[in-house]
């Protein structure tokens, strides 16, 4: 079973390659990339002309919510909105129900993967004991079982030196932490960005410092260390410029940014739409022209949607009561292309490394290229489609998105993982 | 120049111009207290559900009076010992009471915005009566309307807004209200209970009450709650009132002859107002009070009763 990709714009960053060639994938491999290549017997030809072919899309930033929380999101719903969306594979974040802090659970998951997922399915496990912050979970079973990090998501360890702990003792299974970088005293009780939209609201805000004081804390553990620690959903300019400047001391340190935070800014919450409420908050112009310079100059290594599914009722009621975070993976290549690349911001070549080749390196992921031999996840894009996003066609279990009602142009054209077309 | 909205839920939404309708058609109700038969058919055949979620006193009997005054029928409901105790959630009671079908919804919330999403949700005029520490737009009106009776006029004058502005909502609508209609606002506290960027609202900060106070025609003092010493904010209630609580002897230091002092309530006596301020010659705090039956009225008759064409 073979597969020619005729005639698309390829694009991939990790081989240089940015012109209109043929892609041929035999079986789950890709078997190379080339201009008018022969067609093998036995081989459907996929015309793609005037569409873009990339590597395929890494998420390192889903709450899947299975175990647990299935009335939110499965593997099955989110993996298919997450091939909607163009993403090829998924990291799953730990903090389902049970947590993922023991083989157990990473088993289960990867189980589910395999049987109802339709997409690359990574778990990421805990790095406390349920989440709790104040004991190791069984980091060194958790890796051999597949987890390929270790995050506390949506909560952070506070404790440094359980942290530092924590880092020490993965060195040798090559998985960086990813810190949800947040001072939970400094964000006591806030529901959104500490400023003057919220001091006009009325709404307790978290500082920035509540995130900055974090990353530098996980900067100088990392340099302690000798440890790979990688910044979740950076949000704040004051992030951005630690990140920066200890990557230019060598420190290991790496980062991601969400669409949301790139795209918006705390003026949103003015409606007390709930759909605008997550965490970290969205921030100010400036935080968010920041996070696009870094996302540029490759301060920031990838684009993660932090896909957070909440049901309606979850949603809709009081600001502050409100859960925090919003569906992403259906939105966030459109949402890009229009806003980022069209506009001359951001080069689509940029933006394909940082969803596919940047991820896949940082988490020692297979993917992430067009290599011969490479896997054959591939994201087509077909830049000229116009769509709005309307949540009532999502894949997706949940509907919580800010972007209800945004039209953009450019959209993921067809997801294949493996060789096979998993959505058109 | 009429009423259009089919809400009021914050003085930011509001123009001058909408401010001095509510405050012309409060001061034309006024009288209606004086009267021997206490009742006007304004809102004859109007349902008014008092939505309360958070604990009021003043305020919802306002409401209540303002409503039964103009004939309508009202209808109170508080949080506790109702559905909402028994785990429903705000916006299923509230569908709930709006399935049958009230005119006016008055909601107040401990939670900053849940009228503007009350108002998003149901199709009936929504009052916010007080949402978290965002805006309580009835108790800036009934403060506006307090200040013209003894002042004639709202151009020029200086207000000092003292005390705990980061968790006050009734801050929040004075100040909105008063820059609109051309007033000089002052906040004043230890800055732990100042919010970030409140200059960007168009006041001044003062960290000194004697500095906030000096010269000025009004000098508005909130109530400090007593959990902001527990959230590290302030050292002791103690340390607070000798320094921002406002005495006679400060007073007659700094301030001037014919200052008004009020306060929204309920006072902590002792704390920020000495007995003798609070009940003192310079006090209008229930003036404040009395005005505010005549500002629910004009609000609820803009909103219900300007639509049947009915004349109170």
């Amino acid at each position: 079973m073979s597969l020619l990709i005729r005639n698309g714009r390829v694009i991939d960053p990790a081989g240089s390659v940015d012109s209109v060639q043929d892609v041929l994938l035999k079986g789950d491999r890709i078997e190379r990339v080339g201009k008018t290549l022969a067609v093998p017997a036995d081989t459907k030809v996929l015309d793609a002309t005037g569409k873009i072919v990339c590597p395929g899309f890494i998420d390192l930033h889903v709450h899947l919510r299975e175990p647990g929380q299935e009335y939110k999101e499965t593997v099955a719903t989110g993996t298919r909105a997450a091939a909607a969306g163009g993403f090829t594979a998924v990291c799953a974040m730990a903090n389902t129900h049970p947590v993922n802090d023991n083989r157990a659970v990473t088993d289960y998951i990867r189980a589910r993967a395999e049987t109802d997922g339709i997409v690359r399915v990574y778990p990421i496990g805990a790095v406390t004991r349920n989440l709790g912050g104040e004991e190791l979970a069984e980091l060194a079973e958790l890796a051999e079982a597949g987890c390929v990090a270790f995050s506390d998501d949506g909560k952070c360890v506070m404790n440094a030196a359980l942290y530092r702990r924590a880092m020490e003792y993965t060195l040798p299974f090559a998985t960086p932490l990813i810190s949800h970088a947040e001072d939970h005293h400094l964000s006591q009780g806030a529901a959104m960005n500490e400023g003057v939209v919220s001091t006009e609201l009325g709404v307790p805000g978290a500082p920035a410092a509540a995130e900055d004081v974090m990353v530098a804390r996980d900067i100088l553990l990392a340099e302690l260390t000798g440890a790979h620690v990688h910044i979740a959903h950076l949000s704040t300019a004051g992030a951005v410029r630690l990140v920066r400047d200890a990557k230019a001391r060598g420190v290991r340190v790496t980062a991601e940014v969400t669409p949301h935070h790139l795209l918006l800014t705390e003026e949103a919450v003015r409606t007390f739409d709930a759909n605008t409420k997550m965490n970290p908050p969205l921030r100010t112009k400036r935080d968010a022209e920041a996070l696009v310079e870094g996302l540029i100059d490759g301060t920031i290594d990838c684009i993660a949607t932090d896909h957070a599914p909440h049901a309606t009722s979850e949603k809709e009621g009081e600001f502050d009561r409100a859960a925090f975070g919003i569906v992403g993976l259906e939105t966030a290549v459109g949402l890009l292309m229009d806003r980022l690349v069209t506009p001359g911001t951001l080069p689509l070549a940029t933006l394909v490394a940082r969803l596919s080749r940047d991820p896949a390196r940082l988490l020692h992921l297979p993917g992430g290229s067009l290599a011969a031999g490479a896997p054959a996840d591939l994201t087509l894009l077909d830049p000229e489609a116009r769509w709005t996003v309307d949540p009532a066609r999502f894949a997706s279990k949940s509907r919580n998105t800010p972007f209800a009602g945004w039209t953009v142009t450019g959209r993921p054209w067809k997801t294949i993982v493996g060789g096979r077309i998993v959505w058109e | 120049m009429g009423w259009t909205r089919k809400d009021l839920l914050t003085m930011r939404a509001l123009d001058a111009t909408e401010i001095v309708l509510l405050i012309d058609t409060a001061a034309s109700l006024q009288e209606i207290a004086g009267r021997e038969i206490k009742k006007v058919p304004a809102l004859r055949g109007k349902t008014i559900v008092n939505l309360f979620y958070e604990n009021s006193t003043r305020t919802r009997t306002s409401f209540e009076i303002a409503g039964k005054w103009l004939s309508a029928d009202v209808i109170n409901f508080s949080a506790s010992g109702s559905s909402a105790a028994k785990g429903e959630s705000f916006i299923d009671t509230a569908r709930n009471i709006a399935a049958m079908s009230p005119d006016v919804v008055v909601v107040r919330h401990s939670s900053a915005g849940a009228a503007e999403t009350l108002a998003r949700t149901l199709p009936c005029s929504i009052v916010n009566a007080g949402d978290g520490a965002h805006e309580h737009p009835t108790q800036a009106l009934l403060d506006l309307l307090t200040i013209r009776e003894h002042k004639g006029h709202f151009e020029g004058l200086n207000v000092a807004i003292v005390g705990d502005i980061a968790h006050s909502r009734v801050a929040r609508s004075n100040i909105h209200g008063m820059r609109k209609l051309g007033m000089t606002v002052t906040v004043a506290g230890p800055p732990t209970l100042i919010p970030p960027f409140v200059q960007e609202l168009g006041v001044k900060v003062a960290y000194r009450l004697e500095d906030a106070i000096r010269d000025v025609d009004v000098i508005m003092m909130l109530r400090l709650q007593q959990e902001r010493m527990t959230a590290g904010l302030i050292p002791s209630l103690r340390e607070y009132s000798r320094y921002w609580g406002l005495t006679l002897d400060k007073l007659r230091a700094q301030a001037r002859p014919d200052v008004l002092i009020m306060h929204p309530g309920p006072v902590n006596r002792g704390v920020e107002l000495s007995p003798e301020v609070a009940d003192g010659p310079y006090s209008v705090i229930l003036d404040q009070v009395a005005k505010g039956v005549a500002v629910r009225m004009a609000v609820l008759f803009l909103l219900a009763g300007s639509k049947a064409g009915e004349q109170a």
